[in-house]
């Protein structure tokens, strides 16, 4: 059975298309990436699937739930961390984790024996009895992490789990997700747009743009589908000849242009340089820098979107202040 | 199905109220100001003048004091309802909405909170007020009858107050509802003078302020003269609670959290 199953899934905000018609299924004990730069649908699908937001069309399943028919049961079996805080920061962070335990219905026993397991895990014991207020930033994400653990969820949603954490934190919640879904076979989603934290933990990676999956597989999967090697030219004229030029050569698998650069997908790209740069004076082009490496989930994301991620962040931006101004004509 | 009603969810929320006003004891002694001078000021200044309406031998401070009452009820009640804008705005209502309790569960946790925070700041001014003589010879009864009617009005007044919040983005809307709900409601309530003495339109408009039916309940339980019946006053104020109790739960359980 899966643990979760999507079909045509919609949000929209006023005229601005969130989340377009999307479909989806996960099965047990998966961990799940949704890639994507902000405004892509992300956070709003997780909302979705949490019940916290209905479906313009379209349904989904959690644990065979109905989001909107089934929200008691969906709610049930589910946890999550949200992507901006959630805290009460009046609260201590015992207060915090045991305010969640109550609303799960968990008696004073398993209240107290969990409370205690998550404080140790996200090592924040010493810190259990300050208020919320006068936690880092850090320690803030670290304790809501924990309390999407409290009572034992089937499905866990993980909503931009380590924005903001400095790089040895995001790699200690790494592996503790990592375990955990190992270990206690809990289902997962998470939102990122750190490529390397979906390479590094994710069963399958969709890449989310505009709404809609232009992407999905395992990465590495999505990795080859880009190319082998990865060739990264700056020039800094006449870009359109040497696209032309190199794209006639038999061993160029793809190339593409953005922003005064090139982008090739090669074989064996360490001994294709050469030949390149030789193409390139033989047309007067001269080449700033060259760059070889192996594909990432960035250059997948490239590849489909034909944009790279921080391109993608400047228009999302855009997106959001529509959509702000569509919800607020919506309240009115 | 997650039971409609679940104690230990009510307990759960009206438990993190309690810790957040015990917490806030600015806030405590912030909203006993307005009230005291009031009482001081206002109660002083009208007592040496005579008003028409007020039966002889009532002081206005006495005539004042239960109006007042109804005031600190009002005002920390919807403040109370409202504040669940403050938990919107800092994340926290994502984490209670998607919990699996019934939304009516959730709506009578806030009210039990409300209602106890807003007693207890009640209680206060009370004090306050037998202290400077606003109020004399209650009886046991009176003041427990008197009790019943603060519950009821804060009941009302926070489950009012989760409703215009239920409708509102951020806090910018509380002016708004300050300015021409609350005021209005506390203005037109009999509190701070007799209605009956009052040109026609501010009486009809009165007698549809439910809050007037608290004050004059109020009034009779604790100083002895009233306009209605009590029964009549407990009646309206009854019908009015639920009414608002409904509209507070029904639209709070229709709001997304985004």
């Amino acid at each position: 059975m899966a643990a979760i199953n999507v079909k045509n899934l919609t949000r929209k905000y006023g005229e601005l298309v969130a989340v377009d018609s999307i479909n989806l299924e996960i099965r047990e004990g998966e961990l799940f990436g949704l890639l994507g730069p902000n405004g892509a649908g992300k956070t709003t699908t997780l909302k979705m699937l949490s019940t916290l937001i209905n479906p313009t069309s379209g349904s989904a399943r959690i644990c065979d739930h109905n989001v909107t028919k089934e929200q008691d049961a969906v709610r049930r079996c589910i946890g999550i961390v949200f992507q901006d805080p959630s805290l009460d920061t009046k609260l201590t962070g015992r207060e915090n984790l045991d305010f969640h335990a109550r609303m799960y219905g968990m008696d004073k026993k398993a209240r107290d024996e969990k409370i205690s397991e998550v404080l140790e895990l996200v090592e924040l014991t010493d810190k259990a009895d300050i208020l919320v207020e006068d936690y880092s930033g850090g320690m803030q994400r670290r304790l809501e992490i924990a309390r999407g653990l409290m009572h034992y969820p089937k499905v866990l949603f993980l909503d931009e789990p380590t924005l903001g954490l400095d790089a040895q934190t995001r790699r200690h919640i790494w592996d503790y997700i990592k375990n955990l879904n190992d270990r206690m076979k809990v289902t997962m989603i998470l939102t990122t747009h750190y490529m390397e934290e979906a390479d590094y933990l994710c069963d399958r990676v969709a890449i989310m743009d505009h709404g809609k999956f232009v992407a999905l597989d395992t990465p590495e999967k999505l990795k080859e589908s880009v190319g082998s090697d990865i060739v990264s030219l700056q020039i800094n004229e006449n870009g359109v000849a040497l696209k032309e030029k190199l794209g006639q050569q038999k061993w160029v698998e793809d190339i593409k242009e953005h922003n005064g650069s090139l982008t090739l997908s090669v074989k064996k790209g360490d001994e294709k340089i050469p030949k390149i740069v030789r193409i390139a004076e033989d047309l007067g082009i001269r080449i700033a820098s060259v760059n070889l490496r192996k594909p990432t989930l960035e250059d997948v994301f490239l590849y489909y979107t034909g944009r790279t991620m921080r391109a993608q962040e400047a228009d999302a931006k855009d997106r959001m202040r529509l959509r702000v101004r569509a919800r607020m004509g919506g309240r009115r | 199905m997650s039971k409609l009603i679940s104690i230990s969810a009510i307990y759960t929320i009206w438990l993190r109220e309690m810790k957040r006003f015990i917490r806030a004891k600015s806030r405590i002694v912030g909203s006993l100001g307005m009230p005291f001078f009031f009482l001081a000021i206002i109660g002083s200044g009208f007592s040496r003048m005579q008003m028409m309406g007020i039966p002889a031998g009532i002081d206005y401070m006495n005539f004042l004091a239960p109006g007042i009452i109804g005031m600190v009820l009002l005002f920390a009640s919807m403040a109370m309802g409202i504040s669940v804008i403050w938990d919107r705005q800092f994340g926290f209502l994502k984490e209670i909405m998607v919990t699996p309790v019934s939304r009516t569960s959730i709506v009578l946790g806030r009210i039990a909170g409300g209602v106890t925070t807003a007693l207890i700041q009640s209680f206060l001014i009370l004090i306050l007020a037998t202290l400077m003589g606003g109020i004399k010879g209650i009886t046991i009864l009176g003041f427990m009858l008197s009790v019943v009617f603060m519950i009821l009005i804060s009941a009302s007044f926070v489950g009012l107050g989760l409703a215009f919040a239920s409708k509102m983005e951020d806090m910018h809307g509380f002016q708004l509802v300050m300015n021409f709900v609350i005021m209005p409601l506390f203005f037109l309530s009999g509190a701070l003078f007799p209605l009956d003495k009052m040109p026609a339109w501010i009486q009809y408009l009165a007698y549809i302020d439910p809050l007037t039916y608290g004050v004059d309940g109020l009034r009779n339980c604790l100083i002895g003269i009233s306009e209605f019946s009590l029964l009549a006053d407990f009646g309206v104020l009854s019908a009015f609670c639920v009414a608002m109790v409904v509209l507070g739960t029904y639209l709070f359980g229709k709001t997304e959290v985004d």
